[in-house]
């Protein structure tokens, strides 16, 4: 890969002279020549076999011919952080071949096709060339998917080589094409016929081995962007309102491929509409519409999206109209890199809307959380009155991950403080009166009627304008602040509706690890790494933010503090100085912010560096 | 109707109206405000089936001061059309009346205004046109007729956007253009547009008595009293009405020559009728529309009326096939799908 620079891994071999289900491939293709396919059949033959395996794909920002890169590990301890480097390299990119052939370490293997009789221009590694125009030959196929096919030949060479028995290939392209035989037979004879010529032609020289295991038996393999799709339709969703961005669009794909399952059993009618807005400005306008009509009402976006639905995110704060907004975060700032992984929205979500504003952050690590978020997201928004932000990224959500079989949500929908006419009726009876923005529970939490009430007291101007407890306009002082302190304190009652944070706690253990999201995988495999060399670890992920209080109790009760996080500027760490005035000098901020997943060898050693000293 | 102390809901007109007003005194806004009391109270109109709408500017203040039984949502600038989609998407049984201006339409709203439109989501856009930024205190709208000059800011160099014409082009079945001095009109506009089952937009020119009142200009009250052409006399005949039974206001079509006559037949079984007054114009005829629209652009001619009428395309919500109600209402499983549905998904992953 020409991403980065990383050191090689040693390549060691058991007393067998095997490896055994514990390495990882690199594949480099040319964008859009339907590498896609090839990949994602060979990560799901090694999930079918039972292999922990995860695969992530490092695509340009183009349609065709820019090069990319999609690496799969497999990983018999079961850790699942993106790899640096590979024992194995695919080179089909004659781009970029070079550069991925000079990356390999000693003792490492290259498949590279015959036709551009490369030469061997290492002599540590070993060669397993394919000819791939020969093969082709063979096959009766169209020119347009000729190039797509071709691909197939580096499957069938790694199935022969590193040992995936052909019927596991054949089942995973029947899975990928849904089924259908014409397309799966078809790829398939390009995989039979490169198989069949490195049965009979090369001799393996390298120790790496696949066998059966069963430790994916009952899992799943699903993206990120599908969970919370998912999660969406199971959450009663009815307003699915967007602007196509990467990562995010195949978040709202995935509702409209699950669209069947919110037809009304009563009425036939769809209880779930998407519309495509013009921009992200209407889109954020289309769910605060919604929501304020008592809807569920959602957007997926990613961070130049953002940007635009700032406006619209403080409206909905002080209005306090509840709706769903998805940050599938790629590289900024600006447009940056749309196709690279990042946490680098976390700090401006937070904050988003001018004026002093607060917003909810819901931070999933997984695809069992990104449903589950996906879920609850709406009962938070419905409960609190105000946005749920959730901040995925481009790692979970376009890469496929291993996952439990996601939970039905086990509570009923929480619609909130909602009062139909009976309810206000009886409210107006206890009270006196109803105002929309009265604080008759002391939680900050106020009731609210929907459009279409039949009460003549019901009605009340919705307002991004200074109002009072009625909601009527005001620009005295003393209801500014009322209302501000109020929503002050609704953000503290809030905090107790939002997932809490996940806590491996030793009391005997010293130094503590802050993170959230998709380092996750990182950390874990880090910890392990870093207790193998004497460095014991606590860990704390943090799942949502306002942070609750379990975060300051982790922060005292450790005597180091690392928060390794993929933004460049720290920024889970400047979000935790915010709330905590106190003296924070035991705590160490890792940004990374490079563009890809976070990798357990980085955190090892830049733990390592401070716990050498 | 109209001329008994209560309507058909038993209510008065008093209880059609809102907060009292800030704007200006003397505001052609708030004659508006006082054109769509006056019809919701004359059709009998629900207010809790109302939602009406706003963005942001002196037009987008005013629903606060019409319909106060009804929900409302001063959204942000420019951005009306987004929230009302939203809403409408949410509950699609709502009817809805949004009010915007010549800034927060032709300006920084264009893009939704033009979407909303593509889209049909059926609500009566309301328009409140000045010709000015009057909350800011005074600058050129795109609305402003070139050449037209104001007191700080001198002579306007660029050409008007002439958003009937925008509404046209961009797919509106039903455009008109009125004069809050005229209230007849805008009344039998707002209740032909409230029964129009798509987007209705309605451009009233709305004299800013602070700003842009000077009788040279073509958007203060003197002009428009003096210049106003109204392409027909309008009458709105509800279905099942019975001919000399009620009191109405244009005389009996008999009296007149064929041809004088235009009756425009909307979704619902009403009819528009129209009493030819200056002009040819049939509004049905959409090269009719365009070409008066650009005459009296090209002539600064003040024409008003109903510009153009089709019959409505089916609304986003109709094209979508949504439940026409609350859907934040609906029970717990008729919008969260079964757990044999949650694992018929998850098998398709394994």
């Amino acid at each position: 890969m020409v991403l980065e620079a990383v050191p090689k891994p040693v390549i060691q071999p058991d007393a067998t002279g095997k490896i055994i289900n514990d390495f990882a491939f690199m594949v480099a293709t040319k964008n859009g020549s339907g590498s896609q396919t090839s990949n994602n059949v060979l990560v799901k033959s090694l999930f079918n076999m039972g292999i922990p395996v995860n695969g992530k794909n490092l695509f340009p920002s183009n349609i065709k011919g820019l090069p990319t890169w999609y690496t799969i590990r497999a990983s018999k301890d079961g850790y699942t952080g993106r790899r640096a480097t590979t024992e194995i390299a695919v080179t089909y990119n004659q781009d970029t071949a070079a550069e991925d052939i000079a990356n390999l370490p000693a003792g490492g293997v290259c498949i590279i096709p015959a036709d551009w009789k490369w030469g061997h221009t290492r002599e540590d590694i070993v060669w397993y060339e394919v000819p791939v125009k020969d093969i082709m030959k063979k096959i009766e196929v169209s020119s347009d998917l000729s190039k797509r096919v071709e691909n197939m030949t580096y499957v069938g060479v790694i199935a022969f080589m590193f040992h995936i028995p052909l019927d596991e290939i054949w089942k995973a392209l029947l899975e990928n094409f849904n089924g259908k035989e014409k397309p799966a037979k078809l790829n398939f004879e390009a995989v039979k016929l490169a198989y069949e010529y490195a049965q009979q032609n090369l001799v393996k020289k390298d120790p790496f081995w696949f066998e059966y295991d069963h430790q994916t038996s009952g899992k799943i393999l699903i993206t990120g962007n599908e969970a919370g799709a998912l999660g969406s339709i199971f959450g009663g969703v009815n307003v699915v309102a967007w602007y196509p961005i990467t990562p995010s669009t195949s978040l709202v794909d995935a509702v409209l491929d699950y669209q069947h399952l919110r037809k009304d059993p009563e009425t036939g009618k769809m209880t779930m509409v998407v519309v495509q807005a013009e921009d992200e400005l209407s889109a954020a306008g289309m769910i605060i519409g919604a929501g304020f009509s008592g809807a569920r009402s959602m957007t997926a976006t990613s961070g130049p999206g953002i940007s635009l639905m700032a406006e619209f995110s403080g409206l909905a704060y002080y209005a306090e109209i509840p709706c769903v907004i998805w940050d599938i975060t790629r590289m900024g700032p600006s447009t940056g890199l749309p196709t690279r992984t990042s946490q680098g929205d976390l700090l401006f979500t937070h904050v988003l809307g001018h004026g002093d504003t607060r917003q909810i952050c819901l931070l999933p690590a997984n695809p069992e959380e990104a449903f589950e978020f996906g879920w609850r997201s709406f009962d938070i928004a419905d409960m609190a009155q105000m946005p749920v932000f959730i901040l995925s990224d481009l790692d979970l959500g376009m890469n496929n991950w291993m996952a439990e079989p996601f939970q039905y949500p086990d509570e009923p929908i929480h619609r909130g403080k909602v009062l139909n006419a009976e309810q206000l009726e009886a409210f107006i009876k206890e009270h006196g009166k109803w105002g929309r923005y009265m604080d008759v529970d002391g939680d900050g939490i106020t009731y609210r009627t929907l459009p279409g009430t039949d009460h003549a007291q019901s009605a009340y101007f919705a307002r991004g304008t200074g109002h009072n407890d009625l909601a009527a306009y005001s620009e005295r002082s003393d209801d500014w602040l009322k209302n501000m302190h109020r929503l002050h304190k609704k953000l503290q009652t809030v905090i107790g509706f939002l997932p809490k944070p996940i806590v491996d706690v030793d009391p005997a253990k010293k130094v503590g690890i802050i993170s959230f999201g998709t380092n996750d995988p990182a950390i874990q495999e880090a910890r392990d790494m870093l207790a193998k060399q004497g460095v014991q670890t606590n860990y704390l992920r943090v799942r949502s933010v306002p942070l609750s209080k379990d975060v300051t109790d982790f922060i005292n009760s450790h005597e180091r503090i690392y928060i390794p996080e993929n933004n460049f500027d720290g920024q889970l760490y400047q979000v935790i100085c915010l709330d905590h005035p106190q003296d924070l000098t035991h705590i160490k901020s890792l940004p990374l912010g490079d563009g890809l997943p976070m990798t357990a060898h980085w955190l090892f050693n830049k733990i390592m560096a401070v716990e050498n000293k | 109707m109209g001329k008994s102390k209560v309507n058909s809901l038993g209510l008065s007109r008093e209880e059609y109206k809102g907060r009292p007003s800030t704007l200006c005194p003397g505001c052609g806004h708030d004659s508006i405000s006082n054109q769509i009391i006056s019809t919701a109270f004359d059709m009998g109109i629900d207010q809790h089936r109302i939602l009406k709408m706003s963005g942001i500017g002196c037009s987008s203040k005013t629903p606060a001061y019409f319909l106060g039984r009804s929900h409302g949502f001063n959204a942000l600038h420019g951005r009306m059309p987004s929230v009302v989609t939203g809403a409408l998407m949410g509950n699609p049984s709502m009817k809805c009346v949004a009010v915007s201006g010549d800034g927060d339409t032709g300006s920084i709203g264009m893009g939704q205004f033009k979407h909303a439109i593509r889209r049909n989501i059926p609500f009566v856009y309301i328009i409140e046109n000045n010709g000015v930024y009057g909350l800011t205190k005074g600058q050129f709208s795109a609305t402003a007729d070139e050449g037209q000059e104001l007191k700080y800011y001198g002579r306007n160099d660029l050409p008007a956007i002439d958003l009937a014409l925008e509404a046209i082009i961009a797919g509106a079945t039903f455009v008109a253009r009125s004069f809050s001095g005229d209230s007849k009109q805008v009344q039998s506009l707002l209740q032909a547009a409230l029964r129009h089952q798509g987007i209705a937009v309605i451009d009233i020119i709305s004299p800013c008595v602070t700003f842009n009142n000077d009788p040279k200009s073509n958007k203060s009250y003197e002009y428009g009293k003096e210049n106003q052409i109204s392409l027909h006399e309008i009458q709105v005949v509800s279905p099942g009405y019975v001919e000399g039974k009620e009191e109405i206001t244009l005389e009996e079509s008999a009296a007149y020559d064929a041809g004088e006559i235009i009756n425009v037949d909307m979704h619902d079984g009403t009819t528009i009728r129209l009493k030819k007054l200056d002009r040819e114009h049939d509004p049905r005829n959409r090269s009719m529309a365009i070409n008066v629209l650009e005459q009296s652009q090209r002539e600064q001619l003040f024409i008003t009326g109903l510009i153009y009428y089709e019959e409505p395309r089916p609304t986003l919500a109709q094209l979508e096939d949504v439940y026409e109600g609350a859907l934040g209402t609906l029970e717990e499983n008729r919008v969260r799908p079964s757990q044999q549905a949650l694992a018929d998904v998850m098998a398709k992953f394994k």
